[in-house]
């Protein structure tokens, strides 16, 4: 049985389609990323996904659960970590894994355990009874991560669980969540809009793009999955105008995109690419003012899917705020 | 139910943790006890009044000494001779003086021939309360006058005994259980109302969402963790505003025991009104937007700072389905003249519906998902 099955699920608010029929599923165990920028439908699916919105159309089951008909059986089988920090900032970290145990239903009994397990998890057993308040972004979100599983859940949906934190923190995030899992017998979703994130952390990504799934499969298979091996990005000084033909003819060349002295080279063989393009250049006195070849990564991805740079979509990113359309 | 108790304990601990909450919600209705409570109780004193004696006979000297005894006991007017009729009228027009006491030329001699003798009162009727005393004093200074020399022996007119069943209340008594009403109103506003809608405006409801709480026991946790906090601003007011207005006997247990009963009535419909108002709000600034109207509509009609019967019709109408009113009777039964529950068992009836039916229909309007 599958953890997360998801069929052509729909979400429109007014005339607003934030989710166009997308369907996948999701392995028991498996960390499962969604992909995109701001406003591409990632949180609208993961709130269909949670019972906090309900779907227009298509289906879900979670945990054998259906997202509408069984919304409490998929409660009790999930943990979520919403995109905004949620904890008591007033309640120490021990009190806010306390309330949520007891909203859970967690026996008295077992509840200690379970929280100071957690708490030893998540590294704040020194923390426990401070105020929320008092401690970094960093720490919060490890809050956030142990009160989700207060419950021992079987589904972890994670919104955007880096979003806002500093460098050091989200390696922290990230090796938590690894340890976490490896630890528990865990099911785990989580969006994000960070390519390397999503490459440490998942088995496999979807990316999502204004409401669409553009792609899905592992990280290797994504990136093996698009025109070349390297990508070489060099810039010139007076190339000619038909220097994106030229560059196009240079051997293992799959694709060029550029324009003026700008250029993105796609190539099944960097090194014999790079060689040929140096030589043709010095041929053309045309100078190299940069030049730098890389593997291909989840960006080139996107851009080969979505047509457009995960950080120029992040830009002219829709509103993520959709509460305007809730009370439609 | 145990769910709902869970968000009670959330919210209790956090209350706990914001001392300064319950300092802010007592301070608005301890000033106005205290500031509406002795501005608006204590008698008028020391309006100055003009007369122009323009008779000077020895009946308009008599008036002009009743005046003078008047000034000199109840204090409500001090006495200023005028020669000239338009000079007083002149400082009249400017404030120097609140009313003009005119002894006409004639007076004297009507007095003698039992001529229907006429003074004249022209006074500054711009504010009601300096000429209702003015002309009560005035009024009363012309009844002594009038009294014969030697009263009859056998008294042939009707006469009127008032007997006070109650010691007297002054002012500020009478505006206490108005402001207990108010603080308990206060704090259901920002204990209740404003952290329900600013928690939602920060994401926080999320967490509650994806838990298997039910609505009912998600209002039921918000209505109960907001009573207790109300109750708690209720009784903290109910002491503190009864040493300040003096209420006589006002710790007696069994006494204690009822006003306490009325405040968790009290609390309890007004939490359960308030999540009904807010139910389906989001904007953080609506409550905050509201709670002036809703101070101005549930307060004032009450009869809190004055008796309903002044009301006009349609102010009537709003008293009527006003909790306040219930709350306040209830309060200044027993507060007042320390009545038993045989008194105010309409007003907690009131109270209980108005509470169920606004629980039942805000759970109704309350929405589980986003």
């Amino acid at each position: 049985m599958n953890a997360i099955d998801v069929k052509n699920i729909v979400k429109k608010f007014g005339d607003f389609t934030a989710v166009n029929g997308v369907s996948f599923a999701v392995d028991e165990g498996e960390i499962f990323g969604l992909l995109g920028p701001n406003g591409a439908g990632k949180s609208t699916l993961i709130r269909m996904l949670t019972t906090l919105l309900p779907p227009t159309a298509g289906t879900a089951i979670i945990n054998g659960f259906d997202v509408v008909k069984q919304s409490d059986g998929v409660r009790r089988s999930i943990g979520v970590i919403p995109q905004a920090m949620t904890s008591d900032l007033e309640l120490s970290v021990e009190e806010n894994l306390l309330i949520f145990a007891k909203l859970y239903g967690v026996p008295r009994d077992k509840r200690r355990k379970l929280i100071a397990e957690l708490l030893d998890a998540v590294e704040l057993s020194q923390w426990a009874d401070k105020q929320v308040r008092n401690l970094s972004g960093g720490m919060r979100r490890r809050v956030e991560i142990a009160r989700g599983l207060v419950h021992e859940p079987r589904i972890f949906f994670l919104d955007e669980p880096t979003t806002g934190l500093d460098p050091v923190s989200r390696v922290g995030v990230w090796e938590m969540l690894t340890k976490i899992k490896q630890q528990r017998d865990l099911t785990i979703l989580l969006t994000t809009h960070y390519m390397d994130e999503a490459d440490r952390l998942c088995d496999r990504i979807a990316i999502v793009d204004h409401g669409d799934l553009k792609a899905l499969d592992t990280p290797l298979k994504l990136k093996a999955s698009i025109p070349g091996k390297n990508v070489i990005d060099v810039s010139f000084q007076g190339a000619p105008p038909d220097w994106l033909q030229q560059l196009e003819r240079l051997p293992a060349v799959e694709r060029v995109t550029g324009q003026d002295n700008i250029f993105r080279i796609s190539s099944g063989n960097g090194p014999a690419t790079t060689t040929a393009l140096m030589d043709a250049a010095a041929a053309a006195k045309v100078p190299v003012q940069s030049l730098s070849v890389q593997s291909t990564t989840l960006d080139d991805v996107f851009v080969h899917y979505a047509g457009r740079a995960l950080r120029d979509a992040l830009q002219d990113a829709a509103p993520t705020d959709f509460s305007f359309m809730r009370n439609r | 139910m145990y769910r709902a108790w869970a968000i009670v304990e959330r919210e209790l601990r956090r209350f706990r943790r914001s001392p300064l909450l319950i300092i802010v919600s007592m301070i608005f209705p301890i000033v106005q006890l205290v500031v509406l409570g002795y501005a608006f109780g204590g008698n008028v004193k020391h309006l100055k009044l003009a007369i122009v004696d323009q008779d000077h006979g020895v009946p308009a000297v008599k008036v002009r000494e009743l005046a003078s005894a008047a000034a000199a006991g109840s204090q409500i007017v001090d006495t200023l001779d005028y020669a000239d009729q338009g000079e007083a009228l002149t400082d009249l027009r400017n404030g120097r003086v609140n009313g003009v006491l005119t002894i006409p030329p004639e007076f004297s001699r009507r007095v003698l021939q039992k001529n229907q003798p006429r003074v004249a009162l022209i006074e500054d009727n711009t504010d009601t309360f300096v000429s209702v005393a003015l002309a009560g004093t005035i009024t009363s200074m012309l009844g002594s006058y009038n009294q014969p020399g030697a009263a009859p022996r056998v008294p042939g007119q009707a006469t009127l005994d008032v007997v006070e069943v109650y010691p007297y209340v002054p002012y500020v008594q009478y505006l206490l259980p108005g402001t207990i009403c108010m603080s308990i109103f206060m704090m259901v506003m920002i204990g209740g109302g404003i952290i329900f809608i600013d928690d939602k405006a920060r994401g926080l409801h999320e967490g509650y969402l994806v838990t298997p709480i039910t609505k009912f026991e998600l209002i039921a946790g918000f209505n109960v963790s907001g009573a207790i906090k109300a109750v708690l601003a209720g009784l903290v007011l109910m002491t503190i505003g009864s040493v300040i207005a003096g209420i006589p006997n006002a710790f007696e247990p069994l006494r204690l025991f009822r006003l306490f009963v009325v405040i968790v009535f009290t609390s309890f419909a007004l939490i359960s009104f308030m999540f009904l108002l807010m139910v389906r709000v989001t904007d953080p600034l609506m409550p905050r937007a509201m709670f002036g109207v809703l101070n101005t509509l549930l307060y004032f009609p009450s009869g809190a700072v004055y008796p309903q019967q002044g009301f006009p019709a349609w102010m009537r109408v709003i008293a009527v389905a006003d909790p306040f009113t219930y709350a306040v009777h209830a309060f200044k039964s027993l507060l007042l003249k320390n009545t038993g529950f045989a008194a105010i068992g309409s007003d907690l009836g009131y109270l209980l519906v108005f509470s169920v039916v606004s629980m039942t229909a805000a759970t109704m309007l309350f929405r589980r998902t986003l």
